[in-house]
């Protein structure tokens, strides 16, 4: 795919796929009508997963190729890089958007007021526009305008919440988003002050010669610190838990399932993409802070998670301790740690995107995800708390789930390296995620139904139906976890530039 | 070298340690979004600053083979963080207003009291 296919139409396909929310979320506010915005927006965004899942198949074919906006050359024009990873990664997006807003309707009517509906799908669209450019995009500072319109458009997600504990976590989050944003416009900048360009192909050309100088080190340390705080790297995860505790249901599992996920790869790109391996893990030797920060991540916030009262504050805390596994598979630099940070992202995204939509079955029914509330909620709601089981084993690392496949393959990457002590301590980790999971099935389960849940009844077919297919998804995929796994290795090789 | 040569880059520094400080050390919810402003402000004379070429003019077409024109690019993209900046301002201030009608202060502590409580 390259000149000569360019007037072909599938070319257009990943620019298309931004267009098409960024122009739907104005005119889903024009009509001020929530059903209506709910159809508009539902159908973009599986128009957007169709495209991107042709994307994917091209890019897997014949290799990526490079999409010029407007015709215009790389160093003036800004250029979409279409890869394999990129296509990946927009899929996961887009196909967690599309089935979280197909879920939507319902949950959306109990938990945001009749007027603020179409503004909710509005910022929903804009959020995943936001995503999907940033990850598409081959031009840094590209990148940082993307970010922006998809931060700005998740704060007000969080916003809208039902409780005012929304607005304190909104506010919290906009303001280390916007110090990390902004810290990640510094490092931009400091490159381009050295090299004169803000293409990432270019960058990556024109970086090695300045390598040594301060600037670039400085730059460096701008770019992974204003990251790691985006993509709630440990202890760098404040802002997290409550944005995602007291986000509506909808929004919590759009954002948990996808906003930290992005910003990994945003983080790959600059590290592998820009900077180089080299430079990141020879010369710097970002591995081992990686590594402790990432097993640090992994030890505290699951702990966290075991002591708290809000199930989905605990879930909260498990995103960011499975956040720590993507980091120390990251840490590896090598092409099956990389795999295993890139299929983790996968994999935790749908499990946690259907976990936090259970949790909005039960906001729905019961009014309360405080573990307290919930005693024996297992009895009323079967399905649900099915579901949930399969999510919870997901988190855990049980066979056949696709928990299991990332854990697999981090702790071969690991064994690779004959990092022995490491792959106990992961091993081990997920201990904890049997302690918190076990909390919640014992609150559900082992105790008697609470009096007030007398009349709790199962949820409608059109809430449990997108949660059960993104859990059947990752029964799927852990079974046949050979597939993804290919694709994961097929991208890590892509990003350290490794022939197969 | 000069040290005056690096005055703007004092001055970002400056800045955005300023801007850094307040948002870290004040407890006033309105004083930590002036307080990021001043750190994004930090931000654009970085940019600005750097594009600024020696004996360079506003890069506004003149007559003449041998005029030397400042950088325009890194002006330019900072006027898409300045609007990134009051989006971000206005959104930060919204939720203020917002925090300051259900708790009925914007106080930190007192919010977190609140918080604590409930």
């Amino acid at each position: 795919m390259s000149a000569e296919t360019a007037t072909d139409f599938s070319a257009h396909l990943p620019a298309l796929a931004v267009m098409v929310p960024l122009m739907t979320a104005p005119l889903v506010v024009i009509f001020r009508n929530s059903k209506v915005a709910f159809g508009l927006s539902l159908a973009a965004a599986w128009s957007v997963f169709g495209m991107i899942l042709k994307t994917l198949m091209l890019t897997l074919e014949h290799g990526g190729w490079v999409y010029e906006l407007g015709g215009w050359k790389a160093p003036i024009g800004i250029v979409y890089n279409v890869d394999t990873v990129a296509a990946f990664v927009m899929l996961i997006v887009s196909g967690i958007g599309a089935l979280v807003l197909s879920y939507a309707p319902m949950s959306v009517a109990r938990e945001i007021p009749e007027n603020r509906q179409t503004l909710f799908y509005s910022a929903f669209l804009l959020a995943m526009t936001g995503l999907l450019g940033m990850t598409i995009t081959g031009d840094a500072f590209n990148v940082f305008v993307f970010l922006e319109i998809s931060s700005l458009a998740s704060y007000t997600l969080v916003a809208m919440g039902s409780s005012r504990n929304g607005f304190t976590a909104a506010y919290r989050y906009l303001i280390m988003g916007a110090i990390g944003g902004t810290f990640i416009l510094i490092g931009i900048g400091l490159m381009y002050m050295m090299t004169g360009t803000l293409n990432m192909a270019d960058l990556a050309e024109r970086l090695p010669e300045v390598a040594h100088t301060r600037t670039i080190m400085a730059s460096f340390a701008f770019v992974i610190v204003g990251a790691g705080l985006k993509l709630a790297l440990w202890p760098m995860h404040t802002w997290l838990p409550n944005a995602y505790t007291y986000a509506p249901s909808v929004a919590s599992a759009f954002i948990s399932a996808t906003g930290t996920k992005v910003m990994v790869y945003v983080m790959l790109r600059f590290v592998f993409g820009i900077y180089g391996t080299e430079f990141a893990f020879t010369e710097l030797s970002l591995g081992l802070p990686f590594a402790v920060l990432g097993l640090g991540g992994i030890y505290a916030a699951s702990t966290a998670a075991i002591f708290q009262t809000n199930f989905k504050r605990l879930l909260a805390y498990s995103s960011v301790g499975q956040i720590g596994y993507i980091v120390l598979g990251m840490s590896l630099a090598t092409v099956g740690g990389l795999a295993a940070a890139i299929l983790h992202l996968f994999n935790h995204a749908i499990m946690k995107a259907g976990l936090f939509m259970a949790a909005g079955h039960i906001n729905h029914q019961v009014g309360s995800v405080r573990l307290a509330d919930l005693e024996g909620i297992g009895r009323k709601m079967p399905i649900t708390m099915g579901l949930i089981a399969i999510g919870g084993a997901g988190l855990i690392g049980v066979p056949l789930t696709v928990g299991f496949v990332s854990k697999w393959v981090l702790i071969s990457a690991l064994a690779e390296q004959d990092l022995w002590w490491v792959v106990g301590l992961a091993l081990a980790s997920s201990l904890l995620a049997v302690a918190y999971i076990w909390r919640f099935v014992e609150v559900a389960w082992i105790r008697e139904p609470a009096p007030a849940l007398e009349h709790v009844t199962e949820v409608p077919f059109w809430l449990w139906g997108p949660t059960a297919v993104m859990m059947t998804l990752s029964i799927v995929f852990g079974v046949w976890g050979a597939g993804t796994t290919e694709v994961a290795m097929e991208a890590a090789r892509i990003l350290l530039g490794v022939a197969a | 070298m000069n040290l005056l040569d690096h005055f703007n880059y004092y001055v970002v520094i400056t800045l955005m340690m300023v801007g850094f400080y307040i948002i870290m050390a004040r407890n006033n919810l309105v004083k930590k979004v002036i307080g990021l402003n001043i750190f994004q402000a930090a931000v654009i004379l970085m940019y600005v600053t750097m594009g600024r070429v020696h004996d360079g003019t506003a890069p506004i077409l003149a007559d003449g083979p041998d005029v030397v024109y400042s950088n325009p690019l890194p002006q330019v993209l900072m006027l898409t963080a300045i609007v990134v900046g009051v989006a971000t301002t206005a959104l930060g201030l919204a939720l203020v207003v917002r925090i300051q009608e259900n708790y009925g202060t914007i106080e930190e502590d007192e919010i977190r009291a609140l918080e604590d409580a409930s």
